[in-house]
């Protein structure tokens, strides 16, 4: 054992760390006011950012511009930022209280069965009391609500652990998926095209009304989580030692699971399904601010909205004149960018 | 004071801990012996209040679930990217809000330096060694200001040179702090030299309860792990227990 030297004070060096930590999430904000000002200004039709800058303020004299900058544009960014936003707070909070790093809405079937629930409705769609452009995100908000309930089901279980709940989550992903495939089975060749767009994920069908729903949900759920921010943080020394805390771990858990239900089933209801952006922005937020989630939860928030907001911008440029769906980007970008992560991190502790 | 009175945990159909009766004082520590499997753990976590239990559990006429008890389960590997100060706060995690306080942040520097591990503050626990890493958890379980300390295991693992530092440590902190201290430990030696008392256990019942010189007698040491002993004087007058073969089944 090292003798005890005369270090820097402790608490000192914490409240450094914490600044520093800040600093970070205040970077990840700025990089998303950036990508955001670049989401809006790039399209079939390129537009020079200081004019997008003073139609979003309220001062552009071009009626043109400002149409397509409000009524098409704003829509869409914003959906980026916030279902970025939505997605890497629902990856944090489930790695959290699954303690694996590998746990998102995507890799435990969540997004899969809202995908199975979207696709239920594209083939009843006719049959529906409601409009296709609702009825489609309902059922997937309610069938990602359904898969989170399973998993959570699975978790009050006497004996239920963390490595339990993520099998049941892989067991919900593979319902899901072979639920997904007899609906494709069965569909008509046009619900069959209508179903696979909806699975790329896009954000072309973004509206304010939408944009609004999602931004509310993480509103309302941004608080409920932060509040558990200290009981979170003390769920990554394991159960056990959360309990000798004073965590009611279990209640915890599905106070958790709740959470990240409204938030996947959100925003998976109005884009499809978008991968790696609930996998990758907690493990950029961890690296850079830790695992304390006051931290580490709301960083997580800025860089899945700072990356979904890139992958729009990106989906835009890789073809001019297309709008490539973003669930294909973000797969694309974000493999190689995961693999470089998990490379760059080995032997970290 | 903390007491138990006829403790019980079952596992489904198994009894781990049966009807197991035990009151320690303030300023005392109790040492819980026994061979793997006979309810150690499970009688410690009973009285942390985080194993579901039959029986009563009271210390200074309350029975409120785990206030003002400090437990450290057994060492684990851990990956989690927090500092030994955030762990170390974690220990007050009953009155830490989002922003904290100054009577928590000087609670959790007070325990590390208390132990003599402020230097250790700013690194992270998962690049401590083992034995940095029970002192950090001893560090935390101290934060939280606690009544009563629950140790599983606490030398587990560790070289002699460490185990030394952690007993040495428990033993202040339970003479400076006026605690009731109960550690599982498996080093019957250990136990003979920093305990006042040791509970020996086995299949769940408590089959020894005294002074180490009481309890480490070659006949009761038999009974409990199945071993032939010899007992020493060691040098400061604590039983020295040297294992000698396996008892032959009579």
């Amino acid at each position: 054992m090292e003798p005890a030297s005369a270090p820097a004070d402790a608490v000192s060096s914490w409240r450094a760390t914490n600044t520093r930590r800040m600093g970070f999430s205040a970077l990840g904000c700025g990089l998303l006011l950036v990508s955001f000002a670049a989401d809006v200004a790039t399209g079939p039709a390129m537009l020079p950012i200081p004019a997008v800058l003073r139609s979003l303020a309220g001062l552009g004299s071009d009626a043109m511009l400002d149409a397509i900058v409000r009524t098409l544009r704003l829509p869409i960014a914003l959906m980026a930022a916030v279902v970025g936003a939505a997605l890497g707070l629902s990856g944090a909070v489930m790695q959290t209280v699954l303690n694996n790093a590998l746990a998102s809405s995507y890799t435990l079937g969540i997004s899969a069965a809202a995908g199975f629930g979207a696709a239920l409705a594209i083939l009843v769609g006719a049959s529906l009391p409601v409009p296709e452009a609702w009825a489609i995100p309902a059922a997937a908000f309610a069938f990602a609500g359904l898969a989170c309930a399973l998993v959570a089901g699975v978790g009050r279980l006497r004996g239920a652990t963390p490595e339990l709940l993520v099998l049941a989550g892989i067991a919900c992903l593979f319902l899901f998926q072979a639920l997904l495939s007899l609906l494709q089975f069965l569909a008509s060749p046009e619900a069959l095209q209508q179903i696979v767009f909806w699975l790329f994920g896009s954000l072309q069908r973004s509206s304010m009304a939408k944009v609004g729903i999602v931004a509310l949900v993480f509103a309302v759920t941004l608080p409920v989580v932060l509040a558990d921010a200290w009981r979170l943080t003390a769920l990554r020394l394991g159960d056990e030692r959360a309990r000798a805390l004073g965590v009611r771990v279990d209640t915890l858990r599905l106070r958790c699971f709740v959470v990240v239900s409204l938030l996947t089933g959100a925003a998976v209801a109005f884009v499809g399904t978008i991968g790696f952006i609930g996998l990758v922005a907690p493990h950029i937020a961890r690296i850079l601010v830790g695992e304390d989630q006051r931290h580490l939860l709301p960083a997580s928030a800025v860089f899945g909205a700072l990356l979904l907001s890139a992958a729009s911008v990106a989906s835009k440029l890789i073809l001019p004149g297309t709008v490539f769906p973003i669930g294909i980007v973000t797969a694309l970008l974000g493999v190689p960018f995961f693999a470089w992560l998990v490379l760059a991190s080995r032997g970290r502790p | 004071m903390l007491r138990a009175h006829a403790v019980t945990v079952r596992y489904g159909r198994r009894t781990a801990v049966d009807a197991v009766s035990l009151e320690v004082a303030p300023g005392e520590v109790l040492a819980i012996l026994g061979a793997n499997g006979s309810g150690k753990s499970s009688l410690l976590r009973a009285l942390a209040g985080v194993q579901r239990c039959q029986g009563v559990l009271a210390w200074n006429e309350s029975a409120a679930p785990g206030a003002g008890i400090g437990y450290m389960p057994q060492d684990s590997m851990l990956r989690a990217a927090l500092t030994a100060f955030e762990v170390v706060l974690l220990g007050r995690l009953r009155s830490l809000a989002f922003r904290v306080s100054e009577q928590d942040l000087v609670a959790a520097r007070a325990a590390l330096a208390e132990l003599g591990i402020s230097d250790l503050a700013a690194r992270r626990i998962g690049e401590l060694s083992g034995g940095q890493r029970q002192l950090v958890f001893l560090a935390q379980v101290l934060a939280a200001d606690p009544q009563v300390l629950l140790l599983d295991e606490p030398t587990s693992a560790l070289d002699i040179a460490h185990q030394l530092q952690v007993l040495v440590l428990l033993r202040r902190a339970t003479a400076r702090r006026r605690l009731t201290t109960i550690a599982v430990l498996h080093d019957l030696n250990a136990a003979a030299r920093f305990a006042d008392r040791i509970a020996l256990m086995r299949d769940g019942q408590l089959i020894g309860l005294g002074r180490p010189a009481d309890v480490l007698t070659t006949p009761v040491l038999r009974h409990a792990y199945g071993v032939d002993v010899c007992i020493l004087a060691g040098p400061d007058g604590h039983p020295v227990v040297l294992p000698m073969q396996i008892a032959p089944v009579l």
